[in-house]
């Protein structure tokens, strides 16, 4: 196919989520859409294929969501987890249409479910999609070919001509070849760079070669460079990044959501020395293993081990790789490579300062330690009950804040107070003008879905003039 | 990575789903893997039969081929569905049948069809000859009764057993045993193929969108089965109760639901074999398109040729045609226990013990805060 004939009124670089809302969005506003997607069909959507929910305002219980979560609490939610990083004027605009955005989701093939098993504390704030990220997706990309959306895969964006803050062209490989593909305005819904370990290397030093890549390893940030080098304005910063605790046996990219392992809570986690590091039982998991990534990525050589005895077994998320298992702890050890009297020395240190409490996983129990540093300060039960079994974990990083710098019509500043007529951005490219930093689940599907929208009509009124 | 044995790949597949989940919402399969956290050859047996096979987890998975985690679970089920059939076979040493399912079912009918035509061609006038339907004047109403009773008792009695074997492999052996309304219940998914639609779409056949087509061809199938055999249970009533000899009329009751079961019987399996050829090869257990293929168009057949036989019974070839007829019925029911049709039994099986199990709290004791 000859690309460079093409000439769409819009071309849409990423076929995620947010760039399937654009492209379906700028095709019912009357433009003829390109939508350049650069990984193969199987592993199209991005990080989308991974996702499973988006978090939507609602003043009363509605189909899936219980109770309710209203505007002021939802932006409270997105203030703390942020700690103020974020444009409350676009934090604004994506709660308000988180409330409504379902019935267009509905509308083009997206159904919905209940909270899963394992996640009853998002049954108030989150809507599950049905089947998860990939059946979302696969509604989405029939609905945009049923409307007549032209979409190509294995087809990479990797350079932009942009000129005086106006989009040209984009230099795309495609079938063996670099085409350059004109378009009257461009939606760049391309992601972030958390799968360019180079990238990663000049934001996180050596550190980064032993980070996992949680989503699609497509997401290599040619796209955001571009528009970085032309001049738009960026918002985050490089090392800024969702990382959670993850099986240290993991595939190097692309594991999703099933590698993590939630039984950090429950048991002590050492580095490589056989130390522990910080306070297992701070908060619920849920509410804490979005710091791990972190904590572990600060750790000798990036690694840490989830330690556990038979008292807990089964009361945690299945993992997906079975845990090391052993009779002793010393034996653990060998199987971990952990220095065996280091490991004792640890856990007998832990198991001196456990204090009598009655154990409940289910609430932030009595059980804590006392006169240990650091402090395990919930859910502490000494690891006395065989067998004993381990977790090596790593950080798994799942996306970067990284991003442009937008307004609200999703157009792309740029760094002489230009707005740019014709370039617009949408989801994870963008997402750091609303989450600065810190994470808030399933906004990343909301900020995609509100941004997508408004990307696609812009850019089709833009370029239908 | 994908284990050689299907209940091993089995087991692999759902530590994987299980740590995913996503999926939980299409059908009973989900729900009942979060209940465990091990996956024995029993558990695998018991979720491997309460899948229907519609394809909608697997195209919405993340971690389908060529992904390496490699997960395929319609696939793998499908494997797993046809080992416990022959696990729980009786007699065991007839278990290897169902992988000979085509080669059986062509044997049964040639033999049942020779003997049919060999005993018409002996009867007073031979076979053609016009009889206005007077099916007794060609095989007499007692040799049918003593052959098709044998032959019925067989299969109904290698059912049977095949289907306590199954309950005894998937049953829990903890005391949860199933109450009327679980039977209840699980008759309701069954009879209305709840599961098979995807979670509501219908079932994912290629890369097109979703169809209800599947379930509906299905039903046809199975309820044309049921008024064939509602027709045979009335006319059998006719006989022995009210003393009416066949023929019957074309607008008596047997006659008319024979014909309305016989044509869904023909709309249903054509359909279903129709819809299997143009299935997403990736979903399928290649080792049983035969075992499959081979049932439907048995199907297919004994309802054609029943049809064919009512519309020309007042021909001369009628006894040919109710020879042909009474050979593929016969081969019919003599192959039933080591066919596809078994599936019936263990997936209402799986669905009477998923009924009871949902009814009482996991005890997977997974945190939920």
């Amino acid at each position: 196919m000859n690309l460079a004939t093409l000439r769409p009124d819009v071309l849409v670089l990423g076929g995620g989520n947010a760039g399937l809302c654009a492209a379906i969005s700028a095709r019912e506003a009357g433009a003829c859409v390109l939508l350049l997607e650069s990984a193969p069909r199987w592993l199209r959507g991005g990080n989308s294929r991974h996702t499973r929910n988006l978090r939507c305002r609602h003043d009363a219980p509605e189909d899936v969501l219980t109770g309710s979560y209203v505007e002021d609490e939802y932006l409270d939610d997105l203030m703390r987890v942020t700690g103020g990083k974020t444009d409350a004027g676009l934090a604004r605009l994506v709660i308000a249409d988180s409330g409504s955005c379902r019935a267009w989701m509905r509308a083009h093939g997206a159904r919905f479910q209940p909270a899963l098993g394992g996640t009853l504390q998002l049954s108030r704030t989150n809507a599950f999609f049905l089947g998860g990220g990939r059946a979302l997706l696969n509604a989405y990309y029939r609905a945009a070919e049923r409307i007549g959306v032209q979409v190509l895969y294995d087809a990479e964006a990797r350079g932009l001509e942009i000129r005086d803050g106006a989009f040209v062209a984009a230099e795309v490989a495609h079938e063996g070849r670099t085409w350059r593909v004109q378009a009257k305005a461009l939606v760049a819904a391309s992601g972030g760079f958390e799968a360019n370990l180079e990238w990663l290397r000049e934001a996180w030093g050596p550190a980064a070669d032993n980070f996992i890549v949680r989503g699609t390893p497509h997401n290599r940030g040619a796209v955001l460079r571009a528009l970085l080098d032309a001049g738009a304005v960026a918002v985050s910063d490089p090392k800024q990044c969702h990382a959670i605790a993850l099986d240290a046996r993991s595939p190097k990219f692309d594991g999703g959501i099933a590698t993590r392992v939630d039984s950090v809570s429950l048991g002590i986690v050492v580095n490589r020395e056989g130390e522990r590091f910080y306070d297992e039982g701070e908060d619920f998991w849920p509410k804490r293993y979005a710091i791990w990534g972190r904590l572990i990525a600060g750790q000798p050589g990036q690694i840490a081990y989830s330690i556990i005895d038979a008292k807990v077994l089964g009361r945690f998320m299945p993992t997906i790789f079975p845990g090391e298992r052993a009779d002793t702890l010393a034996e653990l050890a060998t199987k971990l490579g952990l220095d065996e009297t280091r490991l004792a020395e640890t856990v007998a240190r832990y198991n001196v300062a456990v204090r009598p409490g009655r154990f409940d996983h289910t609430a932030l129990d009595d059980c804590a330690t006392a006169g240990l540093a650091p402090a395990k300060t919930h859910w502490a039960q000494r690891i006395d009950t065989p067998p004993f079994t381990g977790y090596p974990l790593r950080p798994g990083i799942t996306f970067t804040y990284l991003g442009v710098k937008v307004d609200h019509r999703a157009r792309v500043a740029f760094v002489d107070g230009r707005q740019a007529g014709n370039v617009f951005a949408a989801g994870e490219i963008m997402a750091g003008n609303v989450l600065g930093q810190g994470y808030l689940a399933g906004i990343g599907m909301t900020i995609g879905t509100t941004f997508g929208r408004i990307a696609g009509k812009e850019a089709a009124a833009h370029a239908r003039g | 990575m994908p284990a050689a044995d299907p209940h091993a790949e089995a087991a692999r597949l759902m530590a994987i789903c299980n740590a995913c989940r996503y999926c939980e919402g299409y059908c009973a399969v989900f729900p009942a893997m979060e209940r465990r956290i091990d996956f024995a050859r029993n558990d695998v047996a018991y979720l491997a039969n309460l899948c229907h096979h519609c394809g909608a987890c697997h195209s919405a998975c993340q971690y389908a081929p060529p992904h390496e985690f490699a997960v395929n679970v319609p696939r793998t089920f499908a494997e797993v569905r046809v080992a416990s059939y022959e696990d729980c076979a009786w007699p065991a040493a007839f278990a290897g049948l169902f992988r000979r399912n085509p080669a059986l079912g062509s044997v049964a009918t040639a033999l049942a069809t020779a003997v049919f035509l060999a005993l018409g061609a002996a009867a007073k006038g031979g076979l053609f000859v016009p009889r206005e339907g007077a099916f007794y004047a060609v095989f007499p109403h007692g040799l049918l009764v003593t052959v098709f009773g044998l032959a019925f008792g067989f299969a109904a009695l290698a059912l049977a057993l095949g289907a306590l074997r199954y309950w005894r492999l998937v049953r829990d052996s903890t005391g949860l045993a199933p109450q009327g309304a679980d039977a209840l219940s699980a008759a309701g998914d069954a009879l209305t193929l709840r599961y098979l639609d995807g979670g509501g779409e219908g079932c994912f056949e290629g890369r097109g969108d979703p169809a209800k087509m599947r379930r509906v061809f299905h039903h046809c199938t199975f309820y044309g089965f049921a008024l064939c055999f509602a027709a045979t249970s009335v006319a059998t009533l006719y006989h022995y109760a009210l003393g009416l000899a066949a023929p019957y009329a074309p607008t008596s009751l047997p006659v008319a639901l024979g014909t309305l079961g016989g044509l869904c019987l023909v709309v249903g399996p054509a359909g279903l074999l129709w819809l299997d050829r143009r299935r997403d090869a990736e979903l399928a257990d290649p080792g049983q398109t035969a075992l499959s293929r081979s049932f439907i168009a048995m199907l297919l057949l004994v309802s054609a040729t029943g049809l064919a036989l009512l519309a020309l019974r007042d021909t001369a070839l009628m006894g040919l045609l109710l020879a042909v007829h009474l050979g593929f019925v016969l081969a019919f029911f003599v192959t039933l226990p080591y066919g596809k049709f078994v599936h019936g039994i263990y997936r209402a099986l799986a669905l009477v013990k998923y009924a009871r199990e949902i009814r009482a709290p996991s005890t997977a004791g997974i945190a939920e805060s």
